[in-house]
């Protein structure tokens, strides 16, 4: 615990930072040459400009788009653009109808997607099924029975309170994903009969004017629902332009590929119960990762509710009624067949994701349902809102602001003063790094705010060593040599940097987690740099000061190291009555105390 | 200068200089009250100049067939905006489309700039579009904002309870930091500065630097009054003072570096740019991290003292000190009579030594006798001259 182990523990901090640094720059050049990063910060909106859509609702006639509306769909699309990145995108309002997003890049299709999907989600049973060409049929299944279980079991919820409790772990995949489009896709069975008789089975027994009495009730196929099934032609790729999509009505669409068709009952849980959603590969009964991507959803405690008991109502129910379909802007992506009640209000989409796909989805549904579907009216480039000059002039004022800095601290810390200012510029450097990468990485851009922001945190970041250093020279003041010094002041000063910082990180986390748009941007720089702040203070400045102090410059107390016992001690010039000699190797001279009454004022 | 700074350092850390920031702390209050009181007149009276973003506006986009270069001028000049003034915007959209953005017009005023605009770029009326545009920092925003706002002061509250051990801190750093803020917003408020989304991202920074500022001389505080809780040497408000004395240097000179930068972007800004964000934003963190460094020096740790001035504890940490400090007068008085004695009352500086033990005022008897606490763990009596016993070397 002597002199020697805090000079190795020194070297091998700034190795440890140097390290970090090289890592920095290894991942900068690589992400430069193997992918498209840029060797400098992506600058935001206000500074370089961007990409304005105009978004217009795609409303069928007489159909009027409330304020409610389009305000709703603009906070959504506001938090789908946040789980991009951090790039600042602006979100607004235009007339009464239109929504403009400025995003400062050009997007790619995905993005555009991304943000003017609806993504509407809604779990619909499957009535009937059959292939997407034209001439196939609908083909209920016998439904003598199914129809009276089905009946039987919605009138009554059979155990309520098993369904209620969502806590239990189900660890088996809840749905049977094996039976995944292909076993849907199977065809009608052979004897495929005339089209408008197939659906009589069905259509017999309400046929009497009993309405339908659940979602999985066949009774929901009339003849006019028979008939939009027979009409559609999923290979037609404009068949479902014109669909109305009623939650309380049967529907009759396609699969996303168009390789099957389907009438499916009214909704039986809706997109607005999913509470969360992640994406990820699915882990089988084994418990074995499968590459096959999945969508989890957690439904809230209604929505659980209402799984549990369609679920449960449905595994008695013969092929296809025992599927339930997930449908995403009113297409079917999936329709698993039931095996067992689920009843802890988690389900699982698969069906052809790649993991990227499956993410953005994941992020849609997590953040809702747009109220409207929206196409782009238009996309066009736009000019920054500030001019160039006001980052120029910024960097300038950056850059003076530095050299007043360095001035500074050279006047007050002397020598010591070159360490704040070389370890100013290490946090510079790891800050550059680390906005590049993160530009690149996270779509991080620097929007004005954020310049200002960097600027403002080299008083911060200065604070740091001002702290410690303050704390040093109290020590040595206290009679201390240098290097017991250095140690003892850093005792106490990490301490309250460390608690100073950490509230700054807090409030980063904090908002960053909780705000949204140029706020979020405002907390990731404040952690950004907090972050930092810390990285440096303990693996630059306090290794290189506990260096220094091994140095005679430092250690004898040159009158221009900035750690001169004797200045801390003692004013050279007789300006002040008493002054306390303490640090002094001379014993000091009998002090004189000053009369406090005379000082009150002084400052 | 800096030496004397140093000195001046010395001084405060050994309370051979003490600013009496604890004792006058209804000086502080009152002022800051004023302040506050002005602050929410401005509030109130002026209210604050919201930008389009906030508000929403009007939009105009002129379709140029072939863009001048001087567009963004002849827009502001058709709107009759003045160069530089904040509520109106002017982009380029695409290749030659210009958009002018305002706050929001009525519509006999909007055609009246749509004319105004077409005049100017020599178009036909047809070319130029006007629409309202929602503001992109919706009541949604702010709502959220807001409420992240609260939670993490929430959490912050918590974690200086658990940290310092003491709601109190928590409780003073709180109110510290919402005098700031309504101080700063106030500023806006009077100057009638557009506040901008970048304007709140200024107002979160004075947030983030008040509050870093108050810790770190809060952590002095607490290191201070435990001493004092352990020795009963000083009473808490002593302690506390001493505290603040003792970080002023650092408090300084951090105010100082984070200004320096500041600053240059204001002068910048201001000669260079005139009016804009830049500027603007450099005025509130300006003012801001000032009034930050004020309050964490001069109503931080004065509420703390007055908020806890009840506390059993405190209450008992008076008395004890008063009894130490009592002692160590009659020691000092002792002493310097004797001394005086032997020296045949030549030197003008022992007349006032008796006066800082015979005041009762905190910053009186902080004189000196810090330093001594090191000094003198054993004699308590008059036993023999050195009262200030050199520093024992450890």
């Amino acid at each position: 615990m002597a002199a020697a182990n805090p000079q190795t523990a020194a070297r091998r901090s700034l190795f440890f930072l140097l390290a970090i640094v090289l890592i920095l720059v290894g991942l900068l050049a690589g992400a430069v040459v193997l992918s498209d990063a840029q060797t400098h910060p992506k600058l935001g909106l206000d500074l370089k400009g961007g990409t304005q859509i105009i978004l217009e609702p795609k409303t069928t006639a007489g159909q009027t788009v409330s304020a409610e509306q389009l305000n709703q769909a603009r906070d959504i699309i506001v938090q789908r653009v946040d789980a991009g990145g951090v790039s600042g995108a602006e979100v607004t309002t235009q007339g009464d109808r239109n929504i403009v997003v400025s995003i400062p890049e050009i997007p790619t299709q995905q993005v555009r997607d991304a943000i003017s999907k609806s993504s509407q989600l809604q779990f619909r049973p499957v009535l009937a099924v059959a292939a997407g060409s034209p001439q196939a049929s609908p083909s209920p299944s016998p439904t003598g029975t199914a129809t009276g279980t089905g009946t039987g079991a919605a009138t009554g919820t059979p155990k309520p309170t098993s369904s209620k409790t969502p806590t239990t772990v189900s660890s088996a995949s809840p749905t049977s994903n094996s039976a995944v489009p292909g076993a849907l896709m199977a065809p009608t069975p052979a004897p495929s009969t005339p089209a408008a008789a197939t659906p009589s089975p069905s259509a017999s027994a309400p046929a009497a004017g009993a309405k339908p009495t659940g979602p999985t009730d066949l009774a929901w196929i009339t003849p006019d629902v028979t008939a939009a099934f027979t009409a559609l032609d999923c290979s037609d790729p404009t068949a479902l332009d014109n669909i109305v999509d009623d939650p309380n009505k049967p529907l009759v669409t396609c699969d996303v590929s168009g390789s099957a068709k389907y009438i499916l009952g009214p909704v039986a849980v809706s997109g607005a119960r999913i509470s969360n959603a992640t994406s990820g590969y699915q882990t089988n009964q084994q418990g074995n990762v499968t590459n096959q991507v999945e969508i989890a959803l957690t439904l809230d405690g209604q929505g659980a509710t209402q799984y549990a008991e369609i679920s449960r109502k449905m595994v008695a129910l013969p092929e296809p009624q025992n599927q339930l379909a997930a449908t995403l802007d009113s297409r079917v992506i999936v329709a698993p067949r039931f095996n067992e009640a689920i009843l802890d209000g988690r389900a699982s989409i698969t069906g052809g994701f790649t993991l990227e796909s499956a993410r953005s989805l994941a992020d849609q549904l997590k953040f809702g349902a747009l109220p409207l579907s929206f196409v782009e009216q238009t996309s066009i480039d736009i000019s920054p809102t500030l001019g160039s000059e006001q980052l120029r002039y910024g960097l300038i004022a950056g850059l003076i602001g530095l050299l007043l800095v360095v001035v500074y601290s050279l006047l007050q810390y002397r020598a010591l003063g070159f360490v704040t200012v070389t370890s100013i510029l290490v946090a510079a450097l790891i800050t550059y790094l680390t906005i590049t990468i993160l530009g690149w990485s996270h779509n991080y851009r620097l929007d004005m705010a954020g310049v200002t922001g960097l600027i403002v945190a080299i008083g911060f970041t200065a604070d740091s060593f001002i702290v410690y250093f303050e704390r040093v020279r109290d020590e040595l003041r206290d009679g201390r040599s240098l290097a017991a010094a250095v140690e003892a002041g850093w005792n106490r000063a990490k301490r309250t940097i460390l608690v100073a910082d950490g509230v700054n990180f807090l409030a980063a986390l904090v908002l960053y987690a909780l705000a949204s748009s140029s706020v979020r941007g405002f907390a990731f720089t404040l952690g950004l740099t907090t972050l930092i702040d810390l990285l440096v203070v303990f693996l630059f400045t306090h290794p290189v000061l506990t260096l220094l102090t091994k140095r005679p410059f430092f250690r004898d107390g040159h009158p221009w190291s900035g750690l001169d016992p004797r200045r801390l001690g003692v004013d050279p010039k007789v300006r002040y009555a008493g002054r306390g000699r303490f640090t002094t190797p001379t014993p000091a001279r009998t002090p004189e105390p000053v009369s406090a009454g005379s000082e009150g004022g002084v400052a | 200068m800096s030496f004397n700074f140093a000195t001046f350092g010395n001084d405060l850390y050994t309370g051979k200089r003490s600013i009496p920031v604890v004792p006058q702390r209804r000086k502080f209050y009152l002022a800051s009250l004023v302040m506050i009181l002005i602050a929410i007149l401005g509030l109130a009276t002026q209210g604050l100049n919201l930008g389009l973003e906030f508000r929403g506006g009007s939009e105009f986009r002129v379709a140029t067939s072939t863009l001048p270069g001087n567009y963004e001028q002849i827009a502001r000049t058709a709107v009759g905006a003045s160069e530089g003034e904040r509520g109106t915007g002017v982009t380029l959209v695409g290749n030659n489309t210009v958009r002018v953005q305002t706050e929001k017009l009525s519509d006999a005023d909007s055609q009246k700039v749509r004319t105004e605009l077409a005049k100017a770029f020599g178009l036909p009326e047809s070319e130029v579009s006007g629409t309202f545009i929602g503001p992109s920092w919706g009541a949604s925003v702010s709502q959220q904002a807001l409420r992240a706002l609260i939670i993490f002061l929430l959490a912050v509250a918590l974690l200086m309870t658990v940290y310092f051990r003491n709601w109190k801190m928590a409780a003073a750093g709180l109110i510290a930091l919402a005098h700031d803020l309504i101080i700063t917003v106030g500023i806006y408020a009077w100057t009638g500065f557009e506040v901008s989304p970048a304007t709140m991202i200024g107002f979160l920074t004075v947030l983030g630097y008040s509050l870093y500022d108050t810790v770190v001389v809060f952590d002095k505080v607490r290191e201070n009054t435990n001493e004092a809780f352990d020795n009963g040497r000083l009473t808490f408000a002593q302690a506390a003072n001493l505290a603040v004395n003792q970080t002023m240097v650092r408090s300084i000179n951090t105010t100082v570096i984070g200004l320096l930068p500041i600053t240059a972007v204001l002068a910048v800004g201001a000669i260079f740019l005139g009016p804009g964000v830049l500027l603007d934003l450099a005025l509130v963190l300006f003012v801001g991290i000032l009034i930050g460094a004020y309050s964490s020096i001069f109503i931080a740790t004065p509420l703390l003292v007055t908020l806890r001035r009840r506390d059993a504890s405190v209450v008992e940490l008076e008395k004890r000190a008063a009894r130490s400090q009592a002692r160590k007068a009659k020691d000092v008085a002792a002493a310097e009579a004797a001394r005086a004695a032997a020296e045949l009352s030549g030197e003008p500086v022992a007349v006032g030594s008796g006066a800082p033990a015979a005041l009762e005022g905190e910053g009186a008897t902080l004189t000196g006798r810090a330093v001594h606490k090191y000094a003198q763990p054993t004699h308590t009596g008059p036993r023999n001259q050195p009262r200030r016993t050199p520093k024992s070397k450890r």
